[in-house]
């Protein structure tokens, strides 16, 4: 057991102040949260450092612009408030392997780096197809009632319960 | 460049947060997942109640403008199934790998390095998609007040008392 996830918040307490800061940004900037389109966006910079001509003729790249905006900036930040955050209350832990994970299959390093990347992979994919991810979806899209967000957010459930449940067993 | 900068500023604040939920851990992600731990449900709801509340008594006054994504059903559905079984095996989702990222939890770098990967093969794929799933079942930009006729004001209430309630069994039963 870790005693210093003692420092952290009530979920309920950081999670109604996140939704402040959600309509402080729609109201200040006009932005809803949303993540995976940055992650688009990143892979057409890439893409575009090595072939420039190919990128500009993938459709979806020209819908998703490959460029720093206002959510990639947003994603970055996620980063740094919680390096911050935890920095400042010793919750920093250089750690390689989750405790659930390794208590379930084991200290090799590999057999996680393989699952989280293929897992990654799997997942993005259906983000995109999907139209969003827990953050456009789960959030932006609940709190404004689209029927879209919640079909997604039930969707996203029911895939990772399978999931779990497949890696986990029953408990 | 002032777009960047609320950007930087928004995530910042909401990195901090996730983080003070201990929200971005693999256990708490995958805790949900195998119905044992629901710290991410209590944060995500609580953050589309405020959220929710606050955003329609701005549309009210007419100070924000809503920004809803369309309704396609099989690509919701597909898409939704897709992404759950790829969250479950990683326990990290876009945002918050990012964040775990942040606070040490590196093996949240596959992710990241994973999900550009699954973009670049979406960008790839999505003509055909495009032609095929994207078209199935399209509905366009809809709400639930839209669908079910009715004044936001009516649905919002009893998603309220809906989420506490489960708050309330959620810590009877210590999830």
């Amino acid at each position: 057991m870790d005693f210093r996830e003692d420092n952290g918040w009530s979920p309920y307490l950081a999670g109604a102040l996140s939704g402040v800061v959600l309509v402080l940004s729609v109201w200040i900037a006009g932005k809803f949260f949303g993540a995976s389109t940055s992650f688009v966006r990143s892979a057409g910079l890439i893409e575009k450092f090595f072939n420039p001509e190919r990128v500009s003729q993938i459709a979806y790249f020209k819908s998703k612009v490959p460029k720093i905006e206002w959510q990639w900036m947003f994603v970055f930040g996620i980063f740094l408030g919680s390096l911050i955050s935890s920095i400042t209350s010793s919750s920093f832990r250089w750690q390689a392997l989750p405790d659930m994970w390794e208590n379930r299959f084991g200290t090799s390093r590999t057999k996680r780096a393989i699952v989280a990347f293929l897992g990654a992979a799997v997942a993005m994919f259906g983000a995109r197809l999907a139209g969003g991810c827990p953050s456009g979806h789960g959030l932006s899209g609940s709190a404004q009632l689209a029927v879209s967000g919640y079909i997604a957010l039930i969707c996203f459930f029911a895939g990772g319960l399978v999931v779990a449940r497949i890696l986990y067993g029953g408990r | 460049m002032k777009v960047l900068i609320y950007g930087l500023v928004t995530g910042i604040f909401f990195g901090f947060f996730l983080q003070k939920g201990r929200v971005l851990r693999y256990d708490k992600q995958l805790g949900a997942l195998r119905l044992i731990d629901m710290t991410i449900v209590k944060f995500m709801l609580s953050t589309v109640l405020v959220g929710m509340v606050g955003v329609y008594i701005l549309k009210d006054l007419g100070l924000v403008t809503l920004s809803v994504k369309p309704t396609n059903l099989a690509a919701n559905i597909i898409g939704g199934l897709i992404f759950g079984a790829g969250w479950g095996l990683l326990g990290y989702c876009p945002g918050t790998s990012a964040g775990a990222f942040g606070e040490g939890r590196w093996d949240s770098l596959w992710g990241i390095l994973g999900m550009l990967v699954g973009a670049a093969i979406f960008a790839e794929v999505y003509p055909t998609l495009k032609t095929s799933i994207l078209t199935w079942g399209t509905f366009g930009n809809i709400t639930l007040p839209q669908v079910l006729g009715v004044n936001h004001w009516a649905i919002v209430p009893i998603f309220l008392v809906g989420a506490l309630v489960l708050f309330w069994w959620f810590e009877k039963k210590g999830l």
